[in-house]
């Protein structure tokens, strides 16, 4: 090694630490931006109680529910389909013409922008299944978009379990769905947990596909055919109208904390996952 | 005598590869027969072509005719099949759950609810095992927790569950300590007037001392099969001879 | 059989997500292309008059304002990106990479509405103070869109890096070289591929993204060369006007959608396939 190239290294590591550490700051001023204008909002009053006068004044009650019911809504659709695929392709096909259409499929719809997720759903769910702007209608969109997700998830999780407990459950004479739903499933759920989890926090963020199919009142919703806004939504609209800034700030925070504890969640399942693995 | 297992000219390709060529053999019911061989000889593949779990592998084809109580093994519903024929493999295996779950795994399986009736039956064949009393106060604990030699017997009492006539067992004791090792061959002779055994071994000691007749494998061939004693004193083939008294292995 | 009939049912459950993927792809092609055929494809996609209310539907402005905005973002991104992966690769302490590595995916749950808003509150008037023109700006969307690609380009260009046999590395350094010298020459190159197709995906995601750039870019509807005009991107331009578009100007924008759609797929394509390459 000459001492020329040492040198370089040397100014090399310096250099890209300190973009590592320009990417770190830019996430902690995000959060820290968001937090310190946004914390002092969040009051009891504000969570609980419904908004006034468009959203300038109030709480934000119904975007709350309704974020809740449209992310539970789309994981409770999505997991089923998400696991039952990845069980098809781990348990019940060899990788084959058929497997690879089918691992096309959810890739290619894992890239498709969320726009567009909007305006299918908008034109299928709201317009001609007749659902109307719905909870229901933007649930069911959201449940395609996370549906990659848990396909994926879930799919890892399955073939980390080693092959000799099937073996083990096939020489006592277990079929092959008794292995799955007995042996195989049981043991994945983390795996496939931390997928779902991660699936939520997705749908809690998303705006564009949201708006299009669950429309935009500030009504409390009665049914899941009724129309809502949801927390993302409600941000977008205080912001781009101006009509609460602090409202705005206080919508965003609770955004960021409640998607923050979703991913320390999953994290915290990975981690004791892959200690039990061990 | 009855002929429970019988061989006809079974041969086990895999991707084109001969592993397994014109096996003649029949395992006599209530015998415990041990097979012998060097590693790669087809013990375990043969152990495997009887209760179907090669066809879990890809690229491989058997032909010749395998049969289980006269009828070939194909013919046989392969989830009754595998609760006829019994497997032990070479690691322990506990299912991840407690040692109740692990045992009444098998009976579930078959549709059995009644906790009375699993008690009864997981505290049978723990008995059966030689296990029931070193655990019998912690059912309801991890089997994970158990030692290699007890976690052993655990996946002995699991198989023994299910009712079968016929316990295959591939090198199970090859991770174990002597003093598990020998609980387990005791369990063995114990356990030969209700079942039959299959037991592929590396160690020819082992099959010495256990079983009543031995089968010498080699590179997928049965080279020789005969009482235990005929062929560890006076072996008629001279690779028999040969690997029985150390000099090729 | 009981079973046969579970793994018919299963097959068609994972069916699901192609025939959604082949629903999306219907119901938005069976609105936007009468539109296209009505108008024909040359106006549709190379005139630049939108003007929906009085039948123009040329969307070429938004095309070169999607173009350009994801070009940088893609420099901007993509160049941090990588910066940090070879950091995080081959120079961050072993333990810090656990940390970094999780801190780096909340950037991918922060929402687009968030990255939007902080680029209005806080980029767009330092753009405006430091460089004229309305900070609405091509750079603005760009700098936003970079940041929103960063957690793609790290997780697949580390995927790649780490891919990467370790007999290259350390047949490298037992020849002398540092371990800059390894990575540059040796490691990337090998995981070329890899690194490129998280590019290309990065690059998809920012064609994708709607609310972020709606809130930064301007959504003017010119075309300029000058990273400091405002623009409209394609997925602005749906999201804007799908609020009160009627009749043949929501054809429109689901013939916009298609648009967006096909450029999206193709990318997609190119980057799974550079990926199959690898391996």
């Amino acid at each position: 090694m000459t001492c020329r190239a040492l040198i370089i290294q040397r100014l090399v590591w310096f250099g890209l630490a300190l973009l590592t550490f320009l990417t770190l700051l830019v996430l902690f001023f995000i959060i820290g931006y968001i937090s310190a204008k946004g914390a002092p909002v969040i009051t009891p009053e504000f969570l609980f109680s419904l908004p006034v006068r468009m959203g300038k004044e109030g709480g934000i009650l119904p975007t709350i529910i309704v974020t809740l019911y449209i992310a539970l809504l789309a994981i409770v659709v999505a997991t089923p389909f998400g696991v039952g695929t990845a069980v098809y392709l781990t348990e019940y096909s060899r990788e084959s013409a058929l497997t690879r259409i089918i691992r096309f499929g959810a890739d290619a719809l894992a890239g498709v922008p969320s726009i567009i997720f909007g305006l299918f759903g908008f034109i299928l769910f709201v317009i001609r299944l007749k659902m109307g702007w719905s909870i229901l209608a933007g649930g069911l969109t959201l449940a395609m978009m996370v549906l990659p997700t848990i396909i994926r998830t879930s799919e890892e999780a399955i073939r980390a379990i080693p092959y000799q407990f099937r073996e083990v459950s096939y020489s006592l004479g277990g079929t092959k769905s008794q292995t799955v739903w007995r042996v195989v499933l049981p043991n994945a759920l983390p795996g496939i947990l931390t997928g779902v989890i991660l699936s939520l926090g997705r749908s809690v963020a998303e705006t564009a596909a949201v708006i299009f199919t669950a429309g935009s009142t500030l009504r409390l919703p009665r049914t899941i055919l009724d129309p809502g806004r949801t927390m993302a939504v409600h941000f977008y609209i205080l912001a781009r109208e101006g009509l609460s800034m602090e409202r705005a700030y206080g919508t965003a925070f609770l955004l960021i904390i409640v998607i923050l504890l979703i991913n320390a969640f999953s994290y915290l399942l990975m981690f004791r996952l892959t200690r039990r693995l061990k | 005598m009855v002929e429970k297992i019988v061989a006809r000219d079974l041969k086990v390709m895999v991707y084109k590869k001969p592993v397994l060529q014109n096996i003649n053999l029949t395992v006599m019911a209530q015998e415990i027969l041990a097979i012998i061989g060097p590693a790669h000889s087809g013990k375990t593949t043969f152990l495997r072509s009887i209760n179907r779990l090669l066809e879990n592998q890809p690229g491989f084809i058997r032909s010749g005719e395998l049969l289980l109580d006269n009828r070939d093994v194909k013919q046989w519903d392969v989830d009754l099949l595998r609760r006829r024929v019994g497997m032990i493999f070479a690691t322990p295996i506990p299912l991840p759950g407690t040692i109740f779950d692990n045992v009444a795994y098998g009976p579930r399986l078959k549709g059995i609810r009644n906790m009375h009736s699993l008690a009864e039956i997981v505290e049978k064949s723990l008995r059966a095992a030689f296990l029931w009393d070193e655990v019998k106060d912690r059912l309801f604990s991890s089997a994970l927790r158990l030692s290699g030699g007890q976690q052993q017997r655990l996946c002995i009492a699991r198989t023994l569950a299910v009712e079968p006539e016929v316990v295959m067992m591939d090198e199970p004791c090859s991770g174990l300590d002597p003093i598990s090792t020998a609980q387990i061959e005791q369990a063995l002779q114990e356990l030969k007037a209700n079942y039959t055994f299959i037991l592929v071994t590396n160690n020819v000691k082992q099959a010495a001392r256990v079983s009543d007749r031995t089968a010498f494998f080699l590179n997928g061939e049965l080279v020789e099969i005969g009482p235990t004693a005929q062929i560890f004193t006076a072996p008629k083939d001279k690779r028999t001879d040969d690997y029985v008294s150390g000099r090729i292995g | 059989m009981r079973e046969k009939l579970i793994e018919k049912g299963l097959l068609l459950v994972a069916l699901s997500a192609l025939g959604s993927l082949l629903l999306i792809a219907l119901f938005i092609f069976v609105e936007g292309v009468p539109l296209i055929v009505k108008v024909g494809i040359k106006n549709f996609v190379a005139s630049t008059h939108w003007a929906p209310t009085k039948g123009s539907f040329g969307i070429l402005p938004m095309i070169i304002g999607s173009v350009q905005v994801t070009l940088l973002a893609l420099v901007l991104g993509g160049g941090l990106g990588i910066a940090v992966t070879m950091f995080l690769a081959e120079f961050a302490p072993r333990w810090s990479v656990a940390i970094l590595k999780p801190m780096i995916e909340l950037l991918a749950g922060i929402p687009s509405v968030v990255y939007g808003f902080i680029g209005v509150m806080v980029l767009v008037p330092w753009i405006r103070r430091s460089f004229g023109g309305p900070g609405f700006s091509i750079l603005a969307a760009g700098i936003v869109l970079g940041i929103m690609i960063l957690p793609t380009v790290i997780a697949i260009s580390l995927d790649a890096l780490r891919a990467v046999p370790l007999s290259y590395k350390e047949g490298s350094l037992a020849l002398g070289a540092t371990r800059w010298q390894t990575l540059y020459r040796v490691m990337l190159r090998a995981a070329k591929s890899g690194v490129i197709a998280s590019l290309i995906l990065a690059m998809g995601r920012a064609i994708g993204e709607t609310m972020a750039v709606i809130m930064v870019a301007g959504n003017a509807l010119l075309i300029s060369a000058s990273p400091l005009a405002p623009v409209r991107t394609l997925t602005s331009n749906i999201a804007l006007e799908m609020g009160y578009a009627a009749g043949d100007h929501q054809k429109a924008l689901f013939a916009t959608g298609i648009v967006l759609f096909v450029i999206v797929a193709l990318l997609n394509t190119i980057a799974i396939l550079t990926m199959r390459e690898r391996k």
